[in-house]
């Protein structure tokens, strides 16, 4: 049991201290860290709403929301207020429960994940032994909740649009897992707050900058937002699996997906920028809370200059990078780190215990396994390039044959 | 006497689902229903392996059991659609099933309460196993020599060749000549 310090960092033990019941404070600190854990985030994704829609409508060479309230800032409420009074319609042969059911499993799936997301050092909702593999288990339910909306909407483009979005999500989430293992290596536990003491000295994008690529690829994917975002494709095939959907059931499918890209940010930030690390953490460790948000934001930026910059991929190319790329470089990277760690462990190149959150003493094992990365993705890189050479050829080849000039541009697929 | 704590009372709701979940798999007719019940009630099997202080086989047996069976399932079932609402019984061999379901289930039940029938007091916990293991120790067994490498690479292989039989299976003829 933790001693009382300040009611910030230990609240449980401090209202013992100020002559509360045992349980009781117990019961009032689990029921507040619940509480927060499930509506901040939510909360927050109001707020992100109208940073995307601004921030696209920049990219775009337009104002974006400015009507409601100061800067439109109120927007999204507005948004929101307007899916609650529409009419709730259920398509006339659907499946009602598992209709109804499919957007609070969307919902209660991304809200989960926040469970495990270590804020500050003394501050996470379960500090789970297995952090890591409670977030591919509850990542894996999605599918489920895909499947139920496709098929309880009884309109087969939603039936098409489940199985398509499926298929992207159980592909994408090899090369994640893949990458994931990783950290797990490197950290030597699955535990989110090990994984984030373990990067005191260094961060692990750092220390294997193709793991933390491979994982934010795979989950822009799983996210489906662009270029992977093919399944919704709002232009041409309206929406996916969730088209029969509408009014607050389909703002729970919206705001699903958006704390989805929220939640890929904030893990990205835990297992690759260091999580709360930061400078004063020691002294202050609510100031961690500070730190992961400043990684969050940056992160959660580069995902939507991603997505309002880059153009969609096809279906066949969306595979090809998953099955031909991504997943032989994962179990290739996993093989090498495994290799490089126990190599730095053979030339005692591992720094000390006590000396494990320096940045000098991790320098050595640091240049070891990012030498190492950079090695192999050049590799890979070199191959891809050689590839869309050979391609590039054949199809040049195959125009002169027909007697028309080569395409512009080639048609290089990855 | 069973002592009724938050442990007895989560193990009652756990059970009401893997029962539940089981009744409801072979009573619908609806076979996507069906393989729904099928997740509902492994997913109470998880909470077993949790009640059990076993996180890693709950979240294992999430991500294995619903992540991608019942994800199988639902496909396979989803792709004949036909299927989803059986009118009539198809075959006459029920009572083949039934009997090999008894039999496994008598089979089951003897396998797992003899090797603790008459230990122990009633109300006193007898446990099976005096090691308790994580993940690490999981790990360690499934590559040591005198563990269970054997069982896990006939698994690996087993499991190999299985995909290269779906790959195959799934190749288009046209491929070759394109």
């Amino acid at each position: 049991m933790t001693t009382c310090v300040d009611f910030i960092n230990t609240l449980s033990p401090c209202l013992v201290r100020a002559g509360w019941n045992a349980d009781l404070a117990n019961l009032l600190s689990l029921l507040l860290g619940v509480v927060i854990v499930a509506t901040v985030p939510l909360l927050t994704v109001i707020l992100l709403i109208w940073i995307e829609r601004k921030f696209a409508a920049r990219i775009q060479d337009r104002i974006g929301p400015n009507r409601v309230g100061p800067y439109g800032l109120l927007q999204s409420l507005a948004d929101a207020l307007k899916m609650l009074t529409k009419e709730d319609i259920t398509p006339s042969g659907a499946d009602r429960i598992l209709f109804n059911l499919a957007p609070i499993i969307t919902f209660a799936t991304v809200v989960l994940i926040w469970a495990i997301v270590p804020f500050t050092p003394l501050h996470i909702g379960a500090d789970l032994s297995i952090g890591i593999l409670y977030f591919v288990a509850v990542g894996s339910i999605g599918a489920v909740k895909v499947m139920i909306g496709g098929w309880s909407s009884n309109n087969k483009y939603a039936l098409l649009g489940a199985f398509r979005t499926i298929a992207l999500i159980v592909s994408y989430e090899v090369p994640m897992i893949l990458a994931l293992l990783v950290p797990v290596l490197m950290a030597g536990s699955m535990g989110m707050q090990d994984l984030t003491h373990a990067q005191g000295g260094m961060w692990f994008i750092v220390m294997s900058p193709l793991a933390a690529i491979i994982f934010f690829v795979a989950n822009l994917a799983e996210t489906g937002r662009s270029p992977f975002d093919l399944l919704e494709a709002e232009s041409e095939l309206i929406a996916g699996y969730n088209i029969e959907y509408s009014g607050f059931k389909f703002g729970m499918f919206m705001a699903g997906e958006f704390m989805h890209v929220f939640t890929v940010a904030v893990l990205t930030a835990v297992l690759f920028l260091g999580g709360w690390w930061g400078p004063f953490v020691d002294q202050f460790p609510a100031l961690g809370f500070i730190w992961l948000g400043l990684k969050t934001a940056v992160v959660y930026l580069f995902m939507l200059l991603i997505r309002n910059t880059v153009p969609r991929f096809r279906i066949d190319q969306v595979m090809n990078i998953n099955w031909k790329f991504m997943v032989p470089l994962s179990i290739v990277l996993i093989l090498l780190q495994s290799f490089l760690l126990r190599l730095i462990d053979a030339l005692g190149l591992r720094p000390a215990p006590e000396l494990a959150n320096d940045l000098l003493a991790n320098l050595p094992q640091t240049l070891v396994l990012l030498a190492g990365n950079l090695v192999l993705g050049a590799i890979f890189m070199h191959l891809l390039q050689r590839h869309g050479r050979t391609l590039r050829e054949a199809d040049e080849a195959l125009a002169t044959v027909k007697g028309e000039a080569a395409p512009a541009g080639g048609m290089a697929e990855a | 006497m069973i002592e009724l704590n938050a442990q007895t009372i989560a193990f009652a709701i756990l059970s009401v689902l893997v029962l539940g979940g089981g009744l409801g798999v072979v009573t619908t007719r609806n076979l996507v229903h069906g393989a729904l019940w099928l997740v509902l009630s492994l997913l109470g099997v998880a909470g077993y392996f949790v009640l059990l202080s076993a996180p890693f086989l709950a979240a294992v047996q999430v991500l294995v059991y619903i992540g991608a069976i019942a994800i199988l399932i639902v496909f396979a079932v989803m792709l004949t659609r036909s299927m989803t609402s059986l009118g009539e019984v198809r075959n006459r061999q029920w009572w083949l099933s039934a009997i090999t379901v008894i039999l496994l289930f008598l089979l089951l039940a003897v396998g797992i309460i003899l090797p603790v029938w008459g230990r122990g007091a009633p109300g006193e916990v007898t446990s099976l196993s005096a090691t308790v293991g994580g993940a690490a120790e999981l790990g360690a067994a499934l590559v040591d020599g005198n563990g269970f490498v054997l069982p896990f690479e006939v698994a690996s292989i087993l499991l190999t060749a299985a995909m290269i039989g779906a790959i195959v299976v799934a190749r288009d003829e046209e491929d070759e000549q394109a």
